[in-house]
Parts: structure tokens; sequence; C-alpha cells
């Protein structure tokens, strides 16, 4: 299980809850069970979401390796200028 | 209306065109004699990047009809160099890494020019007045303030 | 990281200062920008604009325009196909109002001709029916419940129910007890500002060339942040398949952001298609202000508390941004960024995001930063001058470092802004005497920086040169950066490589050069193709020598058995591997494909002295000094450009830059003379020093460095001037007469 941080904004959608423990050894198995357990944040992880992994920002790395002592915190999808 | 015959010099080369008599000297150097290194970035003489010489004066050719080029003598970016030497102020340029896009620079290296065909031995603050016609919105100017001085330094000791 | 374990390499040509690749082109004004090119046959169009803030389009008659001689195609809305996507859409809508104008400005029909007189004569013989609606340009007030609602049903589901549809997001971010933190602190300060919306203001107006022929196949040049993202959206707005469309990038006259979209693109080419010829479209002045994008305009409120000693207890933001008519995410960002150069036990910020009958945003430098950070950075400022302690040293107290848990989540790895912030302590502005009437202002600034998707190839030709292909405009000297990295890898001189940028059928996807990640990304992928190359020419080497690949090193740009028991051979040199290259096995190229990660923050640190003249109102800068970690600067002098030019928009934004609304919903000042930009008499010499703590993601340690520094120079300007007249100023830009008005309440 790792535990994953989710923004304020969405915590609504997580019970108030926030870390999360889920279940995933990898970004893409995390984003999945995250839409499963939490329908409600399905919408806002379809439209883009970053992964801070160890304070390392990854974007879109689906096989981005998460082990579980990792810190995970869940980020809006960003661009920049 | 019925388009006007034009005969000029432009970079020292004889030159004739016609043009439509609303049209800019910009629009002519451009379009019709395929000198595009005068760019236009406003169309409204606020931004300098069209600067020529039209008989030795720096003039925004987008606010000098074409017509107005009769008999006059053109100096665009395309005349700087003589042949493959550049000149001075764009070897400075270079060499000081005074240009980023390079969509401002023919304009602020003709007007630079200019600048040090009347005083070639100008303070900073001189340059930074003469160049106050010349937008610059990658730099923030510090480069090319350096690069004209060190131009004009140069050809100073030539 | 296979260079990790090399932190104090010692670099030959990173770091060093050789000229750029594209310098001749572009003081002889060879180089060719997106107006700059011609096709035979070739039609010019021109845009037809709403003058209306906000209307229904009843109906529109091009009947007259399409009879005139000359004309040759004409397009509304209608030519594109509506999308399921809501981004694209958007993006579309943008192009060419669909049911409704949103803003002064917005496109609504183009006409292509044989010449441009006869294109705008045709424009005047368009009859659009307009029906009026309210409009609403101010972000406070289109958040009320009464406002006239831009867009119906934009809300997503993360807006708090009861809030006007105008509001279409809502974020938050932070930790902590922030009750107990206030609770903790000896001084609270709140104040609300508010910034104007200002533009990128890049000299080269969007200009592009559109040719599209009977078979659906079509090729577009322009001046553009990112052909491929071009591509993209244009062949989805004109139903093609991307292969079909080949997007060549000009050399772009400045973007900052704002060239990371289309506007005129999928216009040019609907009007190639229909009229069967190459179609030009370059916007003039008045339409890249009236229709392109601004940045975002915003009104905040900050609170933060603090000890006597100068800790900080807590602190709390609320941002709300207006991205125009527009659903837009730039408030993330600046919600996100507020307060990361702080350490603190208790931080939240919340953002909003409000329709307004304004230009779609388009990002601008560190999109969402540099408001939230000067709301922060000023309220910071008070705090010390309220508690009689120094701004720097408030700032080393709290200044986050590795370690911290930062106000938007992550644990940061190695981050610069320690070390920024004692360098500009050490630094002889920070101590130099100020006259009567004159104000020193501090701001820290931050932004993320973005790898993204890239994609290089490094071609070794057979006599020793070599080509660098990547697909990446250059905005601020990147191909001399990739050329060092590549000859700094390869081990040959710099002036042996010329490294382009392809269009988009000769390389993969590449993201758009934003996000200070071209020097980052581009260059990881370049070292790795560099590695890739190499690795092929030991394995030449190897056989040419009858030994193991593994026998084989690279040293100083050359082949070499790895030790005395590898075999005794003369090194071999890139050159003389590349000779025999068809002798050997074939063409020698190297490849790396990937989508960066890793693109490591960035802290800056500027310093301000400014003089206010009482009388006027007007503020002269005396003096300017930029510090910022770079990571490694692989080319000075292009760091310095960026840190330089970043400060001066930064100024520009401080000091003058706005768009300036009438009550009618237009806008007053669509042009230079009256959006002023800072021009060279009104600066002083902009310093620069340059940190290098490195990247851990990058073999060389690199940052990107492009963005942040237009984040510090709103508060640093802001706080300078404040301290200068004696009053808080809470209102960007400081123009004469809000400074004139803010001395008169003072």
């Amino acid at each position: 299980m790792v535990a994953v941080t989710i923004w304020g904004s969405l915590r609504r959608f997580t019970d108030g809850k926030s870390p999360v423990d889920v279940d995933a050894t990898n970004f893409k198995e995390l984003l999945d069970r995250l839409s499963e357990e939490y329908p409600g944040l399905k919408p806002q992880i379809e439209r883009g979401v970053s992964l801070a992994l160890d304070g390392r920002i990854y974007r879109e790395a689906w096989f981005t390796k998460i082990g579980p002592d990792s810190e995970v915190i869940l980020m809006p999808y960003m661009a920049g200028g | 209306m019925k388009s006007i015959h034009v005969s000029t010099t432009v970079n020292g080369d004889a030159v004739e065109f016609i043009c439509a008599p609303d049209e800019s000297l910009l629009d002519v150097l451009r379009n019709r004699l395929g000198l595009t290194g005068a760019k236009e970035g406003c169309g409204t003489g606020d931004c300098g990047a069209c600067s020529v010489t039209l008989n030795g004066r720096l003039v925004c050719s987008c606010l000098v009809l074409g017509a107005e080029a009769e008999g006059a003598d053109v100096g665009t970016i395309e005349g700087l160099a003589n042949g493959d030497a550049l000149h001075q102020l764009q070897q400075s340029f270079i060499d000081h890494a005074a240009l980023q896009c390079g969509i401002c620079t023919p304009g602020i290296l003709v007007a630079a020019k200019a600048l040090l065909e009347k005083n070639p031995d100008p303070t900073d603050t001189e340059v930074r007045y003469w160049l106050a016609g010349n937008l610059c919105r990658c730099t923030g100017y510090d480069k090319i303030i350096h690069a004209v001085q060190d131009a004009a330094q140069k050809m100073r000791s030539a | 990281m296979a260079l990790d374990n090399t932190p104090k390499r010692v670099f030959k040509v990173v770091g060093t200062r050789p000229p750029r690749p594209d310098g001749i082109d572009k003081v002889t004004g060879r180089a060719l920008y997106g107006a700059d090119v011609s096709a035979p046959g070739m039609l010019t169009a021109h845009i037809l604009r709403s003058p209306h803030a906000h209307a229904e389009i009843v109906s529109i008659d091009t009947s007259a325009a399409e009879a005139l001689s000359g004309v040759k195609a004409v397009v509304t809305a209608k030519d594109f196909a509506p999308q399921d996507d809501d981004f694209l859409m958007d993006v579309l809508d943008n192009c060419m109002a669909r049911d409704k104008v949103l803003y002064d400005g917005h496109a609504v029909v183009a006409v292509a001709a044989t010449n441009s007189a006869i294109a705008k004569a045709a424009l005047k013989l368009i009859k659009v029916t307009y029906k009026a609606l309210p409009h609403v340009t101010d972000v406070d007030a289109a958040m009320t419940l009464d406002a006239p609602v831009v867009q119906e049903g934009r809300s997503l589901e993360t807006v708090p129910e009861g809030m006007s549809q105008n509001v279409t997001s809502h974020c938050e971010f932070g930790h902590g007890d922030l009750d107990a933190g206030f609770q903790k602190a000896d001084v609270v300060v709140e104040r609300s500002f508010t910034t104007a919306a200002t533009h990128q203001g890049y000299i080269e107006p969007h200009a592009c060339l559109a040719s599209m022929t009977a078979d659906g196949k079509a090729d577009l040049w322009c001046c553009t942040q990112g052909q491929y993202n071009v591509r993209d959206l244009c062949s989805a707005a004109l139903g093609m398949e991307g292969s079909q469309l080949r997007v060549t990038a000009s050399e772009i006259g400045g973007g900052f952001g704002g060239k990371t979209t289309v506007f005129i693109e999928p216009v040019a080419l609907a009007l190639s298609r229909k009229a069967g010829r190459p179609v030009k479209i370059v916007m003039s002045r008045d339409e890249v202000f009236r229709a392109t994008g601004p940045t975002v305009s915003s009104s905040i409120d900050v609170k933060i508390g603090m000890t006597r000693d100068g800790r900080i207890t807590a602190g709390e933001a609320h941002l709300r941004y207006s991205g125009g008519a527009f659903p837009c995410g730039t408030v993330d960002m600046g919600a996100q960024a507020a307060f990361a150069a702080y350490d603190l036990q208790a931080v939240r910020t919340l953002g909003y995001n409000a329709l307004t009958n304004r230009p779609k945003e388009a990002a601008y430098r560190a999109p969402g930063a540099p408001q939230a950070i000067y709301a922060v950075e000023s309220v910071v400022d008070e705090l010390c001058q309220q508690l009689g302690l120094d701004p720097l040293e408030v700032r080393l107290k709290n200044a986050a470092r590795k370690g911290t848990r930062s106000s938007y989540g992550p644990t940061f790895e190695d981050i610069g802004l320690v070390a920024t912030l004692e360098a500009a302590k050490a630094h002889p502005h920070y101590s130099a005497p100020l006259a009567e009437g004159q104000g020193r202002g501090l701001s820290a600034g931050f932004w993320f920086n973005f790898g993204g998707n890239t994609c290089v190839t490094l071609n070794v030709n057979t006599d020793g040169t070599v080509g660098v292909t990547e697909g990446n405009p250059d905005i601020g000297g990147s191909r001399a950066a990739i050329s060092q990295m590549a000859a700094e890898e390869l081990g040959i001189p710099y002036d042996k490589i010329r490294t382009i940028i392809a269009d988009t059928s000769a390389l993969g996807h590449n993201d758009v050069t934003d996000g200070s990640r071209v020097t980052f990304s581009v260059g990881l992928a370049t070292i790795k193709a560099a590695q890739d190359a190499i690795a092929k020419m030991c394995s030449r080497a190897a056989q040419i020598w009858g030994i193991d690949e593994e026998a084989v090193v690279w040293k100083d740009g050359a082949a070499e058995p790895a030790g005395p028991n590898a075999g005794k051979f003369p090194p071999m040199s890139l050159a003389e591997i590349a000779a025999v290259s068809f002798n050997t096995g074939g063409p020698i190229a190297g490849h790396h494909e990937f989508n960066a990660d890793g693109a490591g923050v960035s802290f800056g640190v500027h310093l301000v002295d400014v003089e206010v003249d009482k009388e006027t109102g007007a503020t002269k800068v005396l003096r300017y000094t930029v510090f910022q970690d770079a990571g490694k600067a692989v080319h000075p002098s292009y760091v310095e450009g960026q840190m330089q030019g970043g400060a001066v928009q930064g100024i520009g934004w401080a000091l003058n830059e706005e768009y300036i609304y009438g009550e009618d919903g237009r806008l007053q000042n669509p042009g230079f003379l009256d959006y002023r930009v800072p021009v060279a008499s009104d600066l002083p010499p902009i310093e620069t020093v340059i940190l290098e703590i490195p990247n851990p993601g990058h073999p060389y340690g690199v940052r990107g460095v492009g963005e942040t520094p237009i984040v510090p120079p709103l508060a640093a300007l802001s706080n300078a001037v404040s301290r200068a007249i004696g009053t808080r100023m809470s209102s960007l830009p400081m123009s004469p007469p809000r400074i004139l008005k803010a001395l008169s309440k003072g």
C-alpha cells in the first residue's frame, strides 16, 4: 500500500481523507485504483494529474515505480510558458 | 487607384518598383523587393522593428510611403555588412549575446549605426535614449547597450 | 542516471560562451520569421472581429464580400468540425466565434483575396447582425451571483455549490493547522491585491502561410513555440490525418508562452482548402492585443502571521483569477506556487477561476506564479516593516530548503533558495546607501520547471562533423546550448556541430517550447543520443581492432582500448571512425526519445532600488540585481539573457503594463503607444549573479531558467515603491496615476 496525498479541493471526493492508502506499484496502477475507489476523482484524473514522487514531479509516466515508503503527492497537470 | 512608378536607390543599388499610392515603404521593401530584414512589429511607428535610413535619416519605414522613396537613398539591414564582412555592430551583437529572438535586431542595428555616425562616443544614457524607439522584449536591453558601446569603441580605434 | 556519480565533472564546452549558430542570419536580416515567406499564387487573408464585448451572432451575410472581384474564399466557424474534447473546442471557438462573440476582438469571419487591400475591402462588405448581451470584464464582478454569465455549464465538479456560473474551477492546497498558526503569531497582516492582465508583448505578430492541396495534404509555415502542437490542433480542426499536415516552425520573434497555441493557423488552412491556393495571414498589432493571449487578471487576499523574531507561523491566500472567456487552469499553478519559498507549518491557498469577457488567456512565463507570489511577498515585506526586521534575514529564517515539505505538497530535493538569498545578502547592492526618497525592495521567486516529451536524432557525418536534429523552436539561444552539450558529450569542438529544428515530418513528437524545458529536456535527450552514437562508434572501433566492445571506452572524442589488457591500439577519433563507417556497418546515428521528468524547481531573488517622483508619480528604477540558481549554466550569456529579459518584463508588469477596458467592455489600449512596455531609457543595467546548485535530475546539473525571472519583479518593485513613498501599494501596475492616488491618500 502507498499513502497518496490528495490536494484540498479533491478531498470531498475521498470522504475528507488525505492521505488515502492505495494498493499500487506504479503511477498507472495508482490512478486506476484511485478512480475505482473514489469515482469522484475520475473527472480530474481524466483531465490530467501529475504525481510528485519523493519530491520529483512526473506528469505522465505510467510505469514510474512507486515504493511502499515513497512520498506520493497527487498534483494537477501543469504547463509552463 | 493607379500604381506609381518609383526609381530609387536601396543599399547603393538602383532599384525601380511600382506601388499603390497608400503603400508603405516597409511593404514595398518586404513584398515587392524581397528585403524582409525590416519587420512590421506594430505598423504605427511605436516599435522600431522596421527602422531604415532615408537619405541618411533614421525613419520607421511603416510610416513612410513607398512613393516617398523616389530619388532617395534607402539604407536597410541588408546593406549593413560589406559582402561577407560583417559591420562591427553586427559582430559586437553576436559577441555580446545582444540578441535572443532577433526580430528587433535589424531595426536596432540600423538605429545604432545611425547613432554612431552622429555621435561616435556616446554615453550609456545617450545610447539608451537613442534606442528608446526600438522595442526589445527578450533582452532587457542590457547586452544591447554593451554591444553598441563595444562596437563604438572598436570603430573609434579602427 | 548514468552520470550521477560524477557531480564534479570538469566541463570543456558547457559553461563557455560560443557564438550562436543563428547569429549571422539574425544580424544580417536573413533569418526568416513567420511573415517572411511567400508562395507562388499566394492569397492574403484578413479577419473580421467583434466590436462587442459579448453578443449573440444572429446572422452573417458574406454574399457581397464573396462577390467582390479578387475574393477567393470566406470562412466562419461553420467551416470547422465541432470537437468532442472541451479543450480543443475552446481553442477552436477562440479562433472563430461560433454562436456568441465572447470578447472585443473575437474573430467572426475570415476572407482570403488576391491581395491585402481587396481582403480588407471585402471585410467591410460583410454584414454581421449581433444581439448585444450584458458583459463583465472584472474578475470580482464576474464572481457575483448577478453577473452576466459568459458561458453556461462550464463549471467543473470542483466548484462549490452556490457560486456564479462564471466560476469554472476551484482548487485548494496546503497543510497544517491554520488557526493554531495564526494564534502563535505576534503580528498578523491581511491585505487584498489586484494585478492587471498583461500581454507577452512579443515584437513579432502571429503569422502563417498555409498551403493545402486537393488531395488533402497540407504544409504550414508559422511562428510558434511548438510545431507538433500546431499540427495536432490544426489537423483535428480540419479533420485531417496528422501525417498529412507538415508544420514547419519559422524563426520565432518572441513567444514567452503566447505562441503555445493557435489563433490564425486553422483559419489559414481552411481558407487554403476552400480556395485551392496558398494563404498567408499576418496579424496586426491591434489584433495581437485584442485577440491573443494576455495573462490572467487577478484579485488576491493574503493573510500571514509572524512572531516578533521573524518566524512565519501561518500563511493563507485566496486567489481569484480570470483567464478570459474560456475555462483556465492557471490559478492552480498560482495557488501551488504562492508560498513555495517558505518552510511553513501551516499554509493554505484557495484558487478560483472566473470567466470574463476578455480574450482567452495564453501562458506567459511562469503562468500564474507572478501574481500569487507578488501578493505573498508584499505581505511578508509589510510584516518585516512593522516588526523592524531585515527582509532578507526573515526570508533566510523561513526559507524552504532540501527536506522542506513544500506548500504544494512534495518534499524538496536539492534547491538553491538559501544560496540565492545568501548571495543577495553578500552582494554590495544590498548594503549600498539609499538617498532620501529612494526605496529598496526585494522578493524571492519560484517556478516548477517541466520536462516533457522529447525526441532527438544525432547524425555522425562521414567528414567527422555532427548534425543534431531536435524539435523545439529556439527562443533564447537553445540551439547553441544543445550544440554545446553534444560537443561536451562527444568530446569534439562546438563548431563541428550544427543543430537544426525539424519540421513535424522529420522527427517524432516534441512538446511545446515551454515550462523552461528545452535546455533541460532537449539537452538531456541530446546527451543520451550522443551516448547512443558513442556506443555505436565504440563497437565499430572494437570490430576494426578485433577486440570486445566492452574493452573499448570513449575519451576526449576518440575510442580507445579500455586498458593495457584490452590491446595496444592508438585512439581512433570520431572523424576516423566516421570516415570508414560505410565499411564497418553503415551510417552512424544516435537517437533518444523520452518523456523527461526531474526538471528541478528554480528559485531566484531580485533586488531593486527605485526613486519615485512625487510630483508626477513616475518611478525610476535606479539599480537592479538578479540572483538565480541555474543548476548549471550551459551558455552563461543566454542564462543572463533570460534573467535580464524576464526581470524587465516583470518591471513592465509592475510599473506600466495593463489591459484597460472601458465601460463598453472594449479594450482601450491595443497598441504599443498606450500599452507601454519598458524601453531602453527606462532602465538601468540589469546585473546578474548566477548560482549553480546542480539539479540531481540532469547529468550536468541543468535546471530550466527561463520563467523564474519574471516572478520576483512584481513584489520587488512594489516593496521598493512602498518603502520609498511610505505607503503600501497593493495594485499593479503602479502607474503614475495610481501612485499619485496612493500619495494623496497616504
